[in-house]
């Protein structure tokens, strides 16, 4: 199945070109290796840039509580739908009038926690069953892929709803589902990568020097293997972060009152000809976080030389 | 070319069937019984059994497995709780509408797509080509259904252009290729149509930067061709590539349409699916999916064997 690539793998996978396995292979040199990635990261200002920017999202969400201006909770029904500017409510106020400011700085927390980890949790799993099947080959290689393509035949953004949609809504169904959508999407860069690499001579020689087959994995393969899959990851979150917001759009995630850029989009769609630009605000938010993860991960792409 | 088709049909089978097992263990997934739904919450013990033997929920998985199995393939996906309509009159109706939204946000993207792409490869490294990554990466990164949101809010609660939500005129359940109902479908079309335009333009740029590079240009540029002329060739080298993922997109876009649909309130697929969702219409849900879902095996399918003759560098192993 030559074809079969999300929009993300298309352009993002194709036949995956090693990086410098001379540099990557032994574990001292290993250090060098991520020291030179660091160095030409620091010297791509745009990478360098979306790096501040998720920064700063993230140090807002987690000191939310401190720098917060008011109770995201705690509305006013007379001071509904502030104008962005406004005196008492910098950022305006939503539907139910209250600080859009403190909300959508509290909304970080869950809206981050929700995109980021399921891609966590997928490299995890997906490298794991990528490892193992691109290593052990044969009957095993050929179930592990076999249920892979069958849930690659189902357009990501479906398969979460999908999911979602028969589990029931809920933060931790939704995180579910979007591990279930990101494992098999790891788990085909990971099983690519490891044949490539298990085909190397040096491969070869410890396994014909009688090396237990862990052994082989965690001292030849991990270090070569887990470098390009974990770039490919990074370039998830951004789909992972626009997908959380989605579900909780949908009504699939979060539940009110609880603040989350998605759900605060949906709740505030009734404004949008009575104070758009406040309406606006939430999706301004993910688009920030999700294009400066994109920015992030292309920089880190070519800082690796892990090319197109 | 036969053979070739027959072993990738060979190598589909198995994947559909897969699919259908996926789409059937979803509503096992439900929490709770698949019945809970439709039963009242004082139902009796003795009529919950006679119920779930109505359904045959009683029998064994790989049975009630076997049986669905056959019911679908002979077109029957059951009944809506909802409605009580069959499903597959239900997702057939809302089908077409949701092919024409995918198909019009297709065209726009490929267009727009191949055109940046074009310029970003030729241009390598200039301010055009840093101008039509910057188009590719906000169409790849933005949230459409806030892109919808916005532009509702620039072209219909502001300049009062277009329509906000529908299909057409009062609550028009089906979209009519007329130019009042072509005036509902332009800002979901173009909503829609960022994905695959941030995806083809990184496609196409990385495509045209390669083959600029291949020997054979240089021979074409020696040997005096016009800059035209090599267009052409660098054209039909990047072609069968950009078609075949022009497919994938319109699959992509067919399946992922609900949260765009949600927003246009566009009568189709994914309007359909929020309802299936929310009202726990389980059948309506699965049948949904399911057809979505062979739409798109069936679509790769196609596009594996149109790539596979369009392009001759590719093997028909």
């Amino acid at each position: 199945m030559t074809t079969t690539l999300t929009p993300v793998e298309a352009t993002a996978s194709a036949p995956l070109p090693p990086v410098d396995l001379a540099e990557a292979a032994p574990v001292q040199a290993g250090r060098g290796y991520w020291g030179s990635v660091l160095s030409r990261l620091a010297r791509d200002p745009v990478a360098m840039g979306a790096g501040i920017v998720i920064l700063c999202i993230v140090l807002a969400a987690i000191f939310a509580p401190l720098i917060a201006p008011m109770d995201p909770f705690k509305g006013s029904m007379v001071r509904r739908l502030r104008h962005v500017g406004d005196a008492t409510y910098w950022l305006g106020s939503d539907e139910l009038g209250r600080d859009m400011l403190s909300r959508l700085l509290y909304a970080g927390r869950l809206s981050l926690f929700m995109g980021v980890l399921p891609v966590i949790i997928a490299f995890f799993i997906g490298s794991g069953l990528g490892i193992l099947a691109g290593y052990a080959g044969g009957w095993v290689n050929t179930l592990i892929m076999r249920v892979v393509d069958v849930f690659f035949a189902f357009p990501s953004v479906l398969l979460a709803i999908a999911l979602s949609g028969a589990l029931g809504a809920g933060i931790l169904n939704a995180i579910v589902s979007l591990t279930v959508v990101f494992v098999p999407q790891i788990t085909r860069v990971a099983e690519s990568v490891t044949v490539q690499i298990r085909g190397r001579d040096y491969v070869e020689a410890a396994r014909v020097s009688g090396a237990h087959p862990v052994t082989v994995v965690r001292v030849q393969v991990l270090g070569n293997v887990l470098g390009p899959v974990f770039v490919y990851s990074t370039s998830l979150i951004s789909v992972s972060m626009i997908l959380a917001s989605g579900l909780s759009f949908l009504g699939l995630g979060v539940k009110p009152p609880e603040p989350e850029w998605g759900l605060m989009l949906n709740t505030l769609r009734t404004a949008i000809y009575v104070n758009p630009l406040v309406a606006a605000l939430p999706g301004v938010m993910i688009f920030l976080t999700s294009i400066s993860f994109n920015l992030l991960s292309d920089g880190l792409r070519s800082a690796m030389e892990v090319r197109q | 070319m036969i053979l070739f088709i027959l072993k990738r049909i060979g190598y589909a089978a198995p994947v559909a069937l897969g699919v259908s097992l996926v789409c059937f263990l979803l509503v096992h997934l439900a929490p709770g019984d698949p019945l809970s739904a439709i039963l009242p919450v004082d139902a009796t013990a003795e009529m919950q059994a006679q119920m779930r033997a109505a359904y045959g929920f009683d029998k064994p998985l790989p049975v009630q497995y076997g049986i669905w199995l056959w019911k679908v393939l002979h077109g029957d996906l059951g009944n809506s709780i909802a409605t009580g309509r069959p499903v597959l009159a239900e997702v057939s109706r809302a089908v077409g509408n949701s092919l024409i939204l995918a198909a019009s946000a297709t065209l726009i993207g490929f267009t727009f797509g191949t055109f940046f792409g074009f310029v970003a490869g030729y241009a390598r490294d200039s301010w055009l080509d840093r101008v039509a990554s910057a188009v590719a990466v906000f169409g790849v990164s933005v949230p459409h259904y806030w892109l919808g949101i916005v532009l509702v809010i620039i072209f219909s609660a502001n300049l009062g252009w277009l329509p906000p939500t529908g299909a057409g005129p009062q609550g028009s359940g089906n979209w009519w290729p007329d130019l009042e109902h072509l005036r509902y479908l332009v800002l979901p079309a173009v909503t829609m149509s960022v994905i695959p335009m941030g995806v083809i333009s990184r496609t196409v740029r990385a495509l045209v930067g390669d083959i600029l590079h291949q020997d054979f240009v240089q021979a074409l540029r020696a040997k005096g061709l016009s800059e035209f002329g090599v267009f052409r060739h660098v054209v039909k080298n990047a072609a069968p590539t950009a078609i075949a993922i022009m497919g994938l997109q319109l699959g992509y876009l067919l399946g992922g349409s609900i949260l765009v649909e949600t927003v246009f309130a566009w009568p189709g697929t994914g309007f359909l699916l929020n309802a299936a969702i929310f009202q726990r219409d389980l059948p309506l849900l699965q049948g949904t999916i399911l057809v979505l879902a062979m739409f798109f095996v069936t679509l790769n399918l196609l596009v594996d064997v149109v790539q596979t003759a369009l392009d001759p560098r590719i093997e028909r192993a």
